[in-house]
């Protein structure tokens, strides 16, 4: 594993000079232990480029595991609560892993190149659980975190921009396939993937190859508007989108100290990526009891009456608190003003009308506003063009 | 239909009792066991032409009542010798002896008897409320479940009712070491050390160790569950196991030995059988293992078919053992300073000051040899002649502290250790080593290979707090069902689990019983 370059407390990803350099507003957050923008120049100009052209995001601080070995599939297939069976070569997988406790830990995707090579890509560092995952497999479980650089490629010029960098017929891969390119003499691997909910790709390359990579994206890509965007912009896609945060939407179960913080799958809405048929999975007892008696919470979509996005707020029924808004928003192209929210059961039908407890402020002046707001179907912004094959053209 | 309903693992003493239980509550059920005798670590072997020992555990202090009653073991051939005093060897033949609640020694003072008084007395009152405990599952401690409730309020109970200043000293004591114990008691170090020894037989512990009080608690239930009193088995530990084995197949359990079970084996989420060594599969309704945990989830279950946080726990369970055997022939009764032939049949302790055997301890932590070891010793054939051709004798000696693997390899300490081991002992019998007719050592790697208990370890995993009651053999799999659907624990690696007492074999079948999954 080469080591990322260091010279202050964050680490530094394969694009940082180029980040660096487009960063006018010199906005930095840390993602990850890693120095990573908010924001480039306008949060909402980043964000129009995402859904309007394309926008270039730098994931390369995601934490990447390449398993492999005779046992790779069924390690992972214990691991994960879907069947990854079912994921072909050159496919894509989102998926979710527990403890025994039936408790999410983080979701990801797994990427399969081989019978028995995989990688899984994941939010949190999964290094500690997976190991102790491979006690009784024959499989090799490799942190690449720093072996692979990645970009995601995102919005309705994206396709043209990457055939133009060389990725022939890119416009024939399908939603969650992977294509294998060459660049500069080294791999190039386009995954149709993403965490904005649009036409997008993610592309990984070396790091030796991120920042020439970089260059001539933006290069290839300035008549198609291509932006580089931060993780506010990403923030507005993704709640848009319908996608789920960790350590924001839910905590990890491992990180949890307080009893009842953590979240089973059906409680945060992604019971259908469990998969009682296999015999064995982490956390499948105690899903099976949960199934039976069922869950304590609803996780849920919210259409807030008004412009004033509901976070953090207190969701109330009859004057009572039933739940809590973990991220909310203004979304400019769904028009809404959304709100991801965790409801007590019975709480949470689609259609249940609730009232959002809103605080803002204006010129040191904070105002309480009790908004309306129903339960509606997730996600709200689904374009045709995220899953037609051959992907429309620009 | 299943061929039987349930198959226990294991003809060891808890195995055959569970098997005993269920079989009594006409279920059907079969023993599998490895070795070619029944009774696993309570076995009796010939180690040299014509003398035979026990060759693992010696002393029979814990052994339930209720199960010798109901098994009806006294029936089935079960013979023990009169309750036995502990005399612990000084170099100086100034020896003391321990019987019951008394202490006697021309070095020991008044103080030091009436204060071994009161130390009994108390450790019989913390004893006593931790044996609450034994006699039924141990209760989980966040499961709203009224079965745990009630135990839990009758341990809070018998705590109560220990009175404020006893229960703060419980409260004190139960987690510090047996050595900061013994200091605040008693002055005597040969009175100290003997209690000492006591509460780090079978461990890696030594006297400062923490834990140190409780397997001492541990081992002090055994005067509330057993005939009070260590005992020697007549005909070796091995008549236990028959003794076992019979009243088992009375109440008609089938029981097949020199047959290894290689795989315990899973249809769907569920167990469903055992494959055996030589791909013969039997199915049934449960399958209960007495082997210890790692055995049990390791090697024959397999990490892989279980979900990981419980493989973590398995992986995690500590399993150490610093104890070895010495089995000694003898052409004759060897003479030890101080003693008559009387006392020779008792339990002969030597334990060196506190001190000395901390330090004893520690090369074993490094893989190496120590200058000085601790000996438990039972001259068995003087009780019993059978185990020895008219005249002679066997000696049989627990010895701490022994590394399982040695630096320099078992090919070369072997004979060296046994020799030393000896010679230690002939400082107390100086006659021993002219009569020695043959001698064998076995090492804790030895136990391992021959009982098929992991890391040698007799008491089927570490005493230690985070591994005993609730917690025993580790969260998820306690009350002696495992996380993994039909498959039940019943051996030393299930509470109260730790010593020759019965319990977790007959508390396993109750459970399986009350649980109804063989209904």
């Amino acid at each position: 594993m080469s080591s990322p370059t260091r010279d202050t407390m964050l680490l530094k990803t394969p694009f940082h000079s180029r980040v660096e350099a487009a960063c006018a507003l010199n906005d930095w957050g840390n993602w990850m232990g890693y120095t990573t923008p908010n924001a480039y120049f306008d949060v909402e100009l980043e964000y129009f480029a995402i859904r309007s052209t394309t926008g270039v995001f730098d994931l390369s601080p995601m934490n990447k595991y390449q398993i492999s070995g005779p046992d790779a599939e069924t390690y992972l297939n214990r691991l994960v609560t879907r069947d990854i069976t079912k994921i072909g070569i050159n496919r894509v997988g989102y998926a979710i892993w527990c403890n025994d406790a039936g408790q999410v830990l983080d979701d990801g995707t797994i990427f399969r190149f081989s019978d028995n090579e995989f990688r899984l890509c994941s939010y949190q560092r999964a290094d500690d659980w997976l190991a102790w995952n491979s006690l009784g497999f024959d499989v090799t479980v490799e942190n690449v975190s720093t072996d692979i650089a990645g970009l995601a490629v995102q919005g309705p010029t994206s396709c043209t921009i990457l055939t133009l960098l060389g990725c022939e017929n890119l416009n024939q891969l399908k939603p969650f396939g992977m294509a294998h390119y060459e660049f500069e003499g080294r791999p190039l691997m386009v995954s149709r993937t993403g965490f904005t909910g649009d036409l997008g790709y993610e592309v990984w390359v070396p790091p030796e190859s991120a920042e020439a990579l970089w260059d001539q994206l933006f290069e290839l890509g300035r008549d198609y508007l291509i932006k580089p965007f931060g993780s506010h912009a990403l923030e507005l896609a993704r709640i848009e989108a319908g996608f789920l945060q960790a350590n924001t939407d839910f905590m990890p179960a491992e990180e949890v100290v307080r009893v009842g913080r953590t979240r089973n799958p059906f409680e945060l809405g992604l019971g259908w990526l469990v998969d009682f048929n296999k015999p064995l999975f982490n956390g499948r007892a105690a899903l099976a009891t949960v199934q039976e008696k069922g869950s304590k919470y609803r996780f849920v979509l919210l259409d807030v009456d008004g412009n004033k996005p509901a976070e953090h707020s207190f969701i109330m029924k009859n004057g009572k608190v039933v739940g809590t808004v973990t991220s909310a928003a203004w979304c400019p192209t769904a028009k809404a003003n959304l709100a991801y929210a965790q409801l007590e059961m019975p709480h949470g039908v689609v259609g249940d009308k609730l009232i959002a407890e809103i605080y803002y402020q204006r010129e040191l002046h904070w105002t309480q506003l009790y908004a309306p707001c129903k339960v509606i179907e997730a996600p709200i912004f689904k374009p045709a063009r995220r899953w037609q094959t051959p992907a429309p053209p620009h | 239909m299943t061929d039987y309903d349930a198959i226990v693992i294991g003809a060891g003493h808890n195995g055959l009792i569970c098997a005993s239980y269920l079989a009594r509550a006409k279920h059907t059920v079969l023993v599998i066991d490895a070795r070619l005798v029944p009774g696993g670590c309570a076995s009796t072997r010939e180690f040299a032409e014509n003398y035979r020992v026990s060759d693992c555990a010696q002393w029979l202090s814990q052994l339930d009542k209720t199960v010798v009653s109901d098994l009806q073991l006294s029936g089935a051939g079960l013979v023990l010798s009169d309750p036995k005093s502990t005399i612990s060897l000084q170099s100086d033949a100034s020896h003391v002896t321990f019987d019951g609640d008394t202490v006697i020694g021309a070095t020991i003072d008044n103080e030091d008897v009436t204060d071994y008084r009161s130390f009994r007395s108390q450790m019989r009152r913390f004893a006593k409320v931790l044996a609450t405990l034994y006699n039924g599952r141990p209760p989980k401690l966040v499961e709203r479940n009224w079965t745990d409730r009630i135990t839990l309020l009758k341990l809070g109970l018998g705590l109560k009712m220990l009175g404020k200043s006893h229960m703060q000293d419980l409260m004190r004591l139960a987690l510090i070491n047996i050595y900061d114990v013994m200091n605040e008691y008693f002055k005597h170090p040969a009175l100290k050390s003997a209690i000492a020894l006591d509460a780090i037989t079978g461990s890696t512990m030594g006297p400062r160790s923490p834990n140190t009080v409780f397997s001492y608690l541990h081992k002090a239930t055994g005067e509330f569950l057993s005939e009070s009193g260590t005992r020697q088995v007549i005909g070796g530990m091995g008549a236990l196991g028959s003794a076992l084995a019979s009243s088992a197949e009375a109440a008609g359990v089938e029981i097949k030995l020199g047959c290894k079970v290689k795989a315990i084996k899973k249809t769907g989420h569920a167990v469903s059988g055992v494959e055996l060594i030589d791909g013969t599969l039997l199915s049934s309704k449960i399958v209960v293992s007495s082997a210890d945990p790692t055995t049990t989830f390791k090697s024959m279950l397999g990490y892989a078919q279980m979900e990981a946080g419980m493989a973590k726990r398995a992986e995690l369970y500590r399993n150490r053992c610093g104890t070895a055997k010495l089995h000694i022939a003898l052409k004759a009764l060897p003479t030890f300073t101080g003693l008559n032939h009387a006392q020779l049949s008792q339990r002969l302790i030597i334990a060196p000051p506190m001190d000395d055997m901390e330090t004893a301890l520690n090369p074993m932590k490094y893989s190496e040899i120590s200058d000085q070891h601790l000996f438990d010793i039972s001259i068995p054939s003087i009780d019993d002649p059978s185990l020895s051709p008219e005249g002679h004798h066997v000696l049989s000696a627990l010895v701490h502290y022994v590394p399982f693997s040695p630096n320099v390899g078992w090919d070369e300490a072997r004979q060296s250790l046994t020799d030393q081991l000896i010679n230690e002992i002939s400082a107390y019998a100086p006659d021993l080593k002219s009569l020695v007719v043959a001698s064998e050592l076995v090492t804790p790697a030895d136990f391992e290979r021959t009982h098929h208990v992991t890391g040698g370890n007799w008491h089927h995993g570490e005493l230690s707090i985070d591994q005993a009651l609730m917690m025993r053999p580790f969260p998820g799999s306690t009350q002696y069902k495992t996380a993994v659907e039909g498959l039940y624990l019943c051996g030393a690696g299930a509470h109260p689990g730790g010593g020759l007492l019965g319990l977790p074999g007959r508390n396993a079948a109750k459970e399986i019983i009350k649980g109804g999954a063989l209904a």
